[in-house]
């Protein structure tokens, strides 16, 4: 479903500032692959996912989704089939429109034009998919998205970005602005969203414990590179002290570079 | 005064669609467009000359598309050439004046459409209504027909999208959707309404002035402004209504205060921009004197307590 080959990116090439964030990334994840990735600060994550959106153009490398080459095809245009979540609970919706409008904005993008935005079978649709959401918004359908809470707003977020099922589904540490519980519960919906609808998904998180728990897949990112790409029979085995440890293996490796370099 | 107030419930009406341009921008796309000083006279001059040729209809279709037309310009200057807003804007204006005294017989600064049909004088000839009357109706109809075609507008998907723009650009870039071509078509629509409004303007005065449009783009703010102040909901019906509302109480003010001698005509524009500038800074003021109240009775209880606990 997401084939990324070889992909090379560098900010301000040629300058004292420049930084080589990915370096040869290479990815396969087949349809319905769910992977959390790992990794430090500045491993090249969010330029990973700003890759695979088209927010710039790599350097080198090609990207596919969905078999369809999308090396240069623009962020809009990407934004058909992929759904993308960040930590900012305010970015992903507008907030001085209601939750239904904001609902059909991202509903309505496939059949376009100036016909009504909201009918009334859409109004039931929605009804229907906030109940499951469990948060009694399915009665506040007419409120402004502005006036409701981070969770609620992160949660309808994730429904604007899987209510046309998309092709890849990238979330960006999309809980990490919430409260525990709210986190844990955006979590559960996630899961549940995605295994439903199947959809292949990256999701970021500093959480240990989630990314081992949540999908079939664990990648680590360092230095711009996937150094470990954990599923099936290993990942099932490795506990978060596991896999603490090999975060630990990766980076003294990093280390002892370093020191090779400094002596 | 009657005919006084009755000249400012027609102005109103006439400059409303303009205020609903203005209003497009300023509130909905939330980016102020100063095209409109210019894309009023271009639809003056645009209509000017097509009512003395004999198609007073026509004529408030084609200064439509020339104020959408002028509308694209400042988008294009906004999202292609990437220039701030307010410059684009100003950019677009200032070259309309220009193209206005082109469009008016080659660099005539004045236009007479005195003794062609006008949409007035036509409903009057059919009804048979006196002056006064048949303009209000005449300007009511127009501004009722654009309004509820706006406000339509606004409910479909690309005038949702439109209202998003504004709101949130990320988000709405996020879902394939492109905020360039929302802009362009907010743009060209509110110019098209203020344009409409110029022409409408031409009709009701019989003649077209090239610097007729200087300081519209104040007065629009200042009657959207007006019109939010009476606006009663916040919903998006209530508030394109306002718009028209606001446009004729902006002109029934400045009747009864040139009326009573307040000040002088030419003050107009001085009046409008204190308008304005009353009007936005009521909240921050409210909000100081509460903050204020707020420390003095923390100040006092403190005060208080502590002699207590003395």
């Amino acid at each position: 479903m997401l084939d990324i080959r070889n992909v090379y990116k560098t900010f301000a090439p040629g300058t004292v500032n420049e930084k080589k964030v990915l370096k040869g990334l290479s990815l396969h994840m087949a349809p319905g692959d769910f992977a959390t990735v790992i990794g430090s600060n500045g491993a090249g994550k969010t330029t990973l996912f700003n890759a695979i959106a088209g927010t710039f153009l790599t350097d080198e490398g090609q990207i596919f989704i969905g078999g369809e080459d999308m090396t240069f095809k623009p962020e809009t245009y990407r934004a058909r089939v992929i759904g993308r979540i960040f930590q900012d609970t305010m970015m992903g919706t507008a907030p001085n429109m209601t939750i239904e409008q904001n609902l059909a904005i991202a509903y309505a993008s496939t059949k376009k034009g100036l016909r009504p935005a909201i009918t009334r079978a859409d109004r039931a649709y929605f009804r229907e998919t906030l109940a499951r959401l469990n948060m009694g918004l399915e009665d506040r359908m007419k409120t402004k998205m502005g006036l409701l809470s981070g969770g609620q707003r992160q949660a309808i977020t994730l429904l604007m970005a899987v209510i046309v099922t998309p092709d890849i589904l990238l979330l960006d540490e999309h809980t990490a602005a919430l409260d525990p519980l709210t986190a844990e519960k955006v979590l559960a919906i996630t899961k549940e969203v995605v295994a439903e609808k199947n959809i292949t998904t990256l999701m970021i998180t500093h959480n240990i414990a989630s990314a081992l728990e949540l999908g079939n897949r664990t990648l680590m990112m360092d230095d711009g590179q996937i150094v470990l790409d954990l599923s099936g029979e290993e990942r099932a085995r490795l506990s978060v002290e596991g896999l603490l440890q090999k975060y630990r293996e990766v980076k003294g490796k990093m280390l002892d570079n370093d020191r090779i370099l400094l002596s | 005064m009657t005919n006084q107030i009755l000249g400012a419930l027609e102005l109103g009406l006439v400059y409303g669609l303009m205020v609903l341009g203005v209003f497009i921008t300023f509130r909905i796309l939330k980016v102020p467009d100063l095209t409109v000083d210019g894309s009023i006279t271009l639809g003056m001059a645009v209509c000017a000359m097509l009512t003395n040729v004999g198609h007073p209809g026509v004529a408030l279709i084609v200064a439509m598309i020339a104020g959408a037309l002028a509308g694209c310009i400042t988008a294009f200057l906004q999202t292609k050439a990437k220039i701030p807003p307010i410059l684009a804007g100003i950019m677009t204006m200032s070259g309309l004046y220009s193209i206005n005294l082109l469009i008016m017989d080659n660099g005539k600064p004045n236009i007479s459409i005195l003794g062609s049909p006008t949409l007035f004088s036509m409903f009057q000839d059919a009804t048979g209504l006196d002056k006064h009357a048949s303009r209000i109706i005449v300007g009511f109809l127009l501004c009722a027909v654009v309004v509820a075609l706006v406000e339509f507008f606004f409910t479909t998907h690309v005038g949702l999208c439109i209202r998003a723009t504004g709101d949130n650009e990320a988000m709405v870039r996020a879902t394939s959707i492109s905020t360039v071509k929302m802009k362009w078509i907010a743009l060209a629509m509110a110019n098209a309404c203020v344009a409409l409004s110029g022409a409408i303007y031409t009709q009701y005065i019989g003649s077209a002035d090239v610097t007729a449009g200087s300081g519209t783009v104040v007065i629009g703010f200042a009657s959207v402004i007006i019109g939010e102040t009476v606006c009663v909901k916040k919903t998006l019906k209530v508030q394109l209504i306002s718009t028209i509302v606001g446009s004729v109480l902006y002109r029934i003010i400045i009747a009864v205060a040139i009326k009573t001698n307040l000040f002088p005509t030419y003050f107009l524009k001085f009046v409008s921009v204190f308008i304005i500038a009353v009007a936005l800074s009521v909240k921050p003021v409210r909000n100081w004197i509460n903050e204020r109240k707020n420390r003095q009775r923390r100040m006092r209880d403190a005060a208080k307590g502590g002699a207590q606990d003395a």
